[in-house]
Order: C-alpha cells, then sequence, then structure tokens
C-alpha cells in the first residue's frame, strides 16, 4: 500500500499576527514557520507506523509551494518518508492546492492519502475534500482512528457529539486529527537522513485559483475585563442578562 | 442563476443552524435578484420542507431515495451537483458543520467553485463576491473574494440571528441517479451522547481546565451547565488525562465553537486554548490565579476559588430563572 502524505507549511501559533502593505498581506517578518501541526502529529505519523508495521510499503510526502517550504519538508522527512515531492507553486487557494496535487497524484498509485483536519492559518479544512472528489476517490474527514487490514480501512471519527465508525475500501482520503497517532520527535539518525532523501520539485500544472484573499483584518482591542466580586454571582447573572444579553 | 441551499434534517428534524443556512442563502438569493432553493435529502416529511419557506426559500427540492437515510458524503455532494447543474445554481450553500465540511468541498472541486470555508459575513457584491472568515485559528479576519463563476459557501453556525417569518416553500421531488460507488463508506457504529445539546451547536458552554483539581470535581460544573442549559467543554489538559470525554475539548487541536456565552472555570486561558473559543461572544472566566492571562480575553472576570464560586453562580442563575418565569 503506498501512502500520500499533504503536508503544509504554516506560521507558529504563538507568532504575532500582523498585516502589511495596508492589511493585504501577512507579516512573514519574525515569523516561525512550522508543518501544520494536524499534518505532522498525525497524519505523517499514522503514515510511519503504518510503514513500520509492515501495513504499508512507503510513505511519500507532497506540498505545494515555494522554495521557501523546504526547511520544514526536510523537517517532515526527518520523521520518516521514502520521498518528498514539492509542487512549485502558491498555496493560497484551497482549490488550487488540491487540482496541483491531484494534477500529480493521480498516475503515481496511491492507495491511501492522508491530510490533517485543518491547517491552522486558514482553517479551511477543504482539500482533503476536493482532493478526493478530483481523484474520483471517497473521503473521510475528522479521523481519531485509522486502521487499514488488506484493501479495507476502518475508520472512527468525530461527529457532532459523539463518534462513528466506518469502512471503507482504498483507494481513500483521509483527514486526521488528534486521536489518530501520538506526535514524535526527529532523531539524530532522522535528521542526517533526511538530508538526502530525494526531494523532488515538480513543475506545477497550469491550474488557475478560484479565490483570493484581499484583506485582512485584526479584531477590535479587548476592552478590559469587568471583575465581578466573588460573592456577588446575582450581579454577574444580572450583566449577563441586561448587559451582555446572553442570558 | 439561483442559490441553492443544503438543508440539514437530523432524522427528519431541521435544527435552527438549518434555518440559519437558509435565511442566510435567501438573503444572498435577494441581493442577487435571484431565486433560493433549499435541498434535503433523505426521509424528511413534506411539511418540514414547506416550513422552510418561514425562512425565505421559495423551492424545496426533496430527494428521497432510502439510500440517503444515512448522511453519505459522496452521495449527497453528487446529488447536490446534480440539482445545482439543473438550476443553474450560481451560489450553493451548506453549513460549517461536520456533514457540511465533508460535502461542500466535493462539490466545489465538482463544479470548479471557488470555496469560502466558515463564513462569517455576507458577501460584499459590490468588490467581487467577497466573503468573512475568521483566520490564524481566530486571531485575525480575511475577506476572501471568489472569483470563479460558481461558489460554494459554508456558513459557520451561531453567527446570525434566525428571524422565522410566513411563507412557504413549493416543496418539488427529485430523483438522481447514484451508483454503488456513491455508497462505498459504510457506517458501522455510531456512538453518541444523547441528551446533551452537541458543543458545535451550543449558545452557552460552561468549560473546566487544570484549575477544576480533578474529574470528581465535574459535578459542579455540570450543575451550573444544567441551569443554564448550556453544553459542557473542556480544555486539552484535561481531555488528555481523561478526566473528560476527547469530544468536549475546545482548543487549536480540538473543536472550534462560537457560543454566545463561553464560561471558563480553572483554564489558564494558553494560545491554544483561545483559539478554539476566541469566537465566542461572551467569555466569563472563573480562576483563582490573578496573573492567569485568561482573563486578558474575558469579558468578565471572577477571581477566586471554583468550587466556592461556581455553586454560587448556579445558585444566582436558578434564581434567576426562578423570577423571570
Amino acid at each position: 500500500m503506498k501512502i500520500l502524505v499533504c503536508i503544509t507549511q504554516v506560521p507558529d501559533t504563538t507568532s504575532k499576527i500582523a498585516f502589511t502593505d495596508n492589511n493585504t498581506h501577512f507579516n512573514t517578518q519574525g515569523v516561525t514557520f512550522i508543518i501544520n501541526p494536524y499534518d505532522e502529529w498525525y497524519s505523517l505519523v499514522r503514515a510511519l507506523e503504518l510503514k513500520e508495521s509492515g501495513v504499508a510499503s512507503a510513505v511519500h510526502l507532497v506540498t505545494v509551494g515555494k522554495i521557501d517550504t523546504e526547511p520544514i519538508i526536510r523537517k517532515a522527512l526527518a520523521l520518516g518518508g521514502e520521498e518528498a515531492i514539492r509542487i512549485d507553486a502558491d498555496s493560497n487557494d484551497p482549490y488550487a492546492v488540491a487540482a496541483q496535487i491531484a494534477a500529480y497524484a493521480k498516475d503515481q498509485g496511491y492507495d491511501l492519502i492522508l491530510c490533517g483536519k485543518e491547517s491552522i492559518d486558514y482553517n479551511n479544512g477543504v482539500v482533503g475534500g476536493m482532493l478526493a472528489e478530483l481523484l474520483d476517490m471517497d473521503y473521510i474527514g475528522f479521523a481519531t482512528n485509522v486502521n487499514v487490514e488488506g484493501t479495507t480501512a476502518t475508520v472512527k471519527r468525530e461527529i457532532e457529539g459523539g463518534e462513528e465508525t466506518d469502512t471503507c475500501s482504498l483507494p481513500l482520503v483521509i483527514s486526521c486529527q488528534k486521536g489518530v497517532a501520538e506526535a514524535r520527535i526527529p532523531n539524530m539518525r532522522g535528521i542526517m537522513a533526511a538530508r538526502t532523501k530525494p526531494l523532488k520539485v515538480v513543475a506545477p500544472a497550469d491550474i488557475q485559483p478560484l479565490s483570493v484573499i484581499t484583506s485582512y483584518e485584526l479584531p477590535p482591542a479587548k476592552t478590559g475585563v469587568k471583575m465581578i466580586d466573588p460573592e456577588n454571582m446575582d450581579e454577574l447573572v444580572n450583566l449577563l442578562h441586561t448587559e451582555a444579553k446572553v442570558i | 442563476m439561483s442559490v441553492i441551499v443544503l438543508a440539514e434534517h437530523t432524522q427528519g428534524t431541521f435544527k435552527k443552524k438549518t434555518f440559519e443556512a437558509v435565511q442566510y442563502a435567501a438573503d444572498i438569493a435577494k441581493s442577487l435578484n435571484t431565486s433560493v432553493t433549499a435541498v434535503a435529502l433523505g426521509n424528511i416529511a413534506d411539511d418540514q420542507m414547506q416550513g422552510l419557506g418561514q425562512y425565505g426559500a421559495q423551492k424545496a427540492i426533496h430527494i428521497a431515495d432510502a439510500r440517503l437515510d444515512n448522511i453519505n458524503a459522496r452521495a449527497y455532494a453528487k446529488a447536490l451537483v446534480n440539482i445545482a447543474q439543473k438550476e443553474g445554481a450560481k451560489v450553493i450553500i451548506a453549513l460549517h458543520d461536520v456533514t457540511g465540511k465533508a460535502i461542500a468541498p466535493r462539490v466545489a472541486a465538482n463544479l470548479k467553485a471557488g470555496m469560502v470555508a466558515g463564513a462569517i459575513g455576507y458577501p460584499d457584491l459590490q468588490n467581487g463576491f467577497v466573503v468573512k472568515k475568521t483566520v490564524f485559528s481566530g486571531k485575525a479576519f480575511a475577506f476572501v473574494n471568489i472569483t470563479s463563476d460558481v461558489k460554494v459557501v459554508t456558513l459557520m453556525p451561531n453567527t446570525f440571528q434566525v428571524k422565522k417569518g410566513e411563507g412557504t416553500a413549493a416543496v418539488e421531488k427529485m430523483d438522481v441517479a447514484f451508483d454503488d460507488k456513491d455508497f462505498k463508506v459504510q457506517v458501522k457504529e455510531v456512538n453518541k451522547v444523547t441528551g446533551t445539546v452537541p458543543l458545535s451547536e451550543a449558545e452557552l458552554v460552561v468549560s473546566g481546565g487544570r484549575g477544576m483539581k480533578g474529574p470528581e470535581n465535574w459535578h459542579i460544573l455540570e450543575d451550573l451547565a444544567k441551569e443554564l442549559g448550556a453544553a459542557l467543554a473542556c480544555s486539552r489538559p484535561v481531555a488528555d488525562a481523561h478526566w473528560r470525554p476527547h469530544y468536549e475539548h475546545v482548543g487549536q487541536t480540538g473543536g472550534t465553537i462560537r457560543p454566545n456565552l463561553y464560561i471558563a472555570v480553572g483554564i489558564s486561558g494558553a494560545i491554544q486554548h483561545l483559539a478554539g473559543v476566541n469566537g465566542s461572544k461572551v467569555i466569563v472566566v472563573i480562576n483563582k490565579d490573578p496573573e492567569a492571562p485568561f482573563f486578558k480575553a474575558a469579558t468578565y472576570g471572577v477571581l477566586g476559588d471554583a468550587m466556592e464560586v461556581v455553586p454560587k453562580l448556579t445558585a444566582a442563575v436558578k434564581k434567576f430563572k426562578e423570577s423571570h418565569n
């Protein structure tokens, strides 16, 4: 079974979020970029576990990004994977990202494609579903547990107020979240090996983006918390009713 | 040139969030000078379908195929694509919930439609089709212009108040040809917590963190939640320690919620937790640590021991409810 793991680069959570050019561009100055946590901690690790247990024969990583994404691709390879593919294109429109990956992956014989539940920068979570449609595969989102036996995957996923267990035959696209695997720290051997693992750069297919971010906005500054005396919960309830109007 | 909206139902009943989606779609249709059609799949009664007229739907298409009684993303997406093409739909609306997230991207990719996931505003039609959504885990907003001919938007639940009006939608039955491959995903088991408000739809949420000291103390939060009619949530350390079920976990790697009221008890307010709840309209923080960062993000704060403060708050809520009945 051949697995493709989709990796995206995102700003670190604790980064200060600021915009430049009249709020039209994200300010990358001083920002540390990391592998999207859902991709790194869950999708990639699960793929590696399936390889280690002999269920998968190969794990490949794919990123849609420009050359500045190569450091994090190497970091991902340090955890594992035989090779990485970087499709040399911008990743600002989810359809374009999905279409680029589909254009590459469609003839490569992947049985299982894993994505993270969403990227922590744009919080869309749509590439997986789009990729499945473009590759004529099924898609199971929000997996909390992934197992494969033969050509059947058994996936536990989160639904509103509970959990569902699905089975589906391969090929399949799955988006992963907490529960699928435990995050790993790359060891020295992995880091050294990553330097020489193949990182193939692929020219992008001719795909037009279908959306564009025209501007950003920061939320209004918080006006300071109103502290309430713990002995006076009636006051809090009153404020929640009359001032905040939430009860 | 119409607008279509997926009207989700749970075993034949529409929920408030579905009315939000229909209303959103109807308002967009009005701005575009076109009609809106609601689409429901599976087992749902005609009078329910007609009722969508109260939220602005002129027409309601029902695909009654028994195989659709269980939500199946691939089949549902196929049906929506079919209807979108038949109706010449230019805008397709769904909810940004578990179901919508599985179906809408498939529809978008199939129709080569640009998509905004998690809209929190109406599209600005003056400058294209610009939709507002939250980005960077709630730290900012982005305005996204969908430039394709057909557009897909999923609406964040609990963004807009629903206004029930008058009107009856005209119900139309339709059939869609499905293949076996549309039903490859088999649901083997469903474990749902019944009798409580699902967290993602809750308007009021009571949440506990490590400051609660242990699962044995959760009854004080359960009592408060019950009195308020609120759903329960928790921070990551609490879920990791198995004090609470993981579906209660809200935060960057847990769920994202946008309730009207979020009461955080014994939660310090790390950035990763805030990422899941910073869309809440009002935040109340109860913590005995004056340095807890959460106070900076709170609307109201109470500096005190949860074990003492929460029962007092529950009693105050109870008193309020009694005097208002």
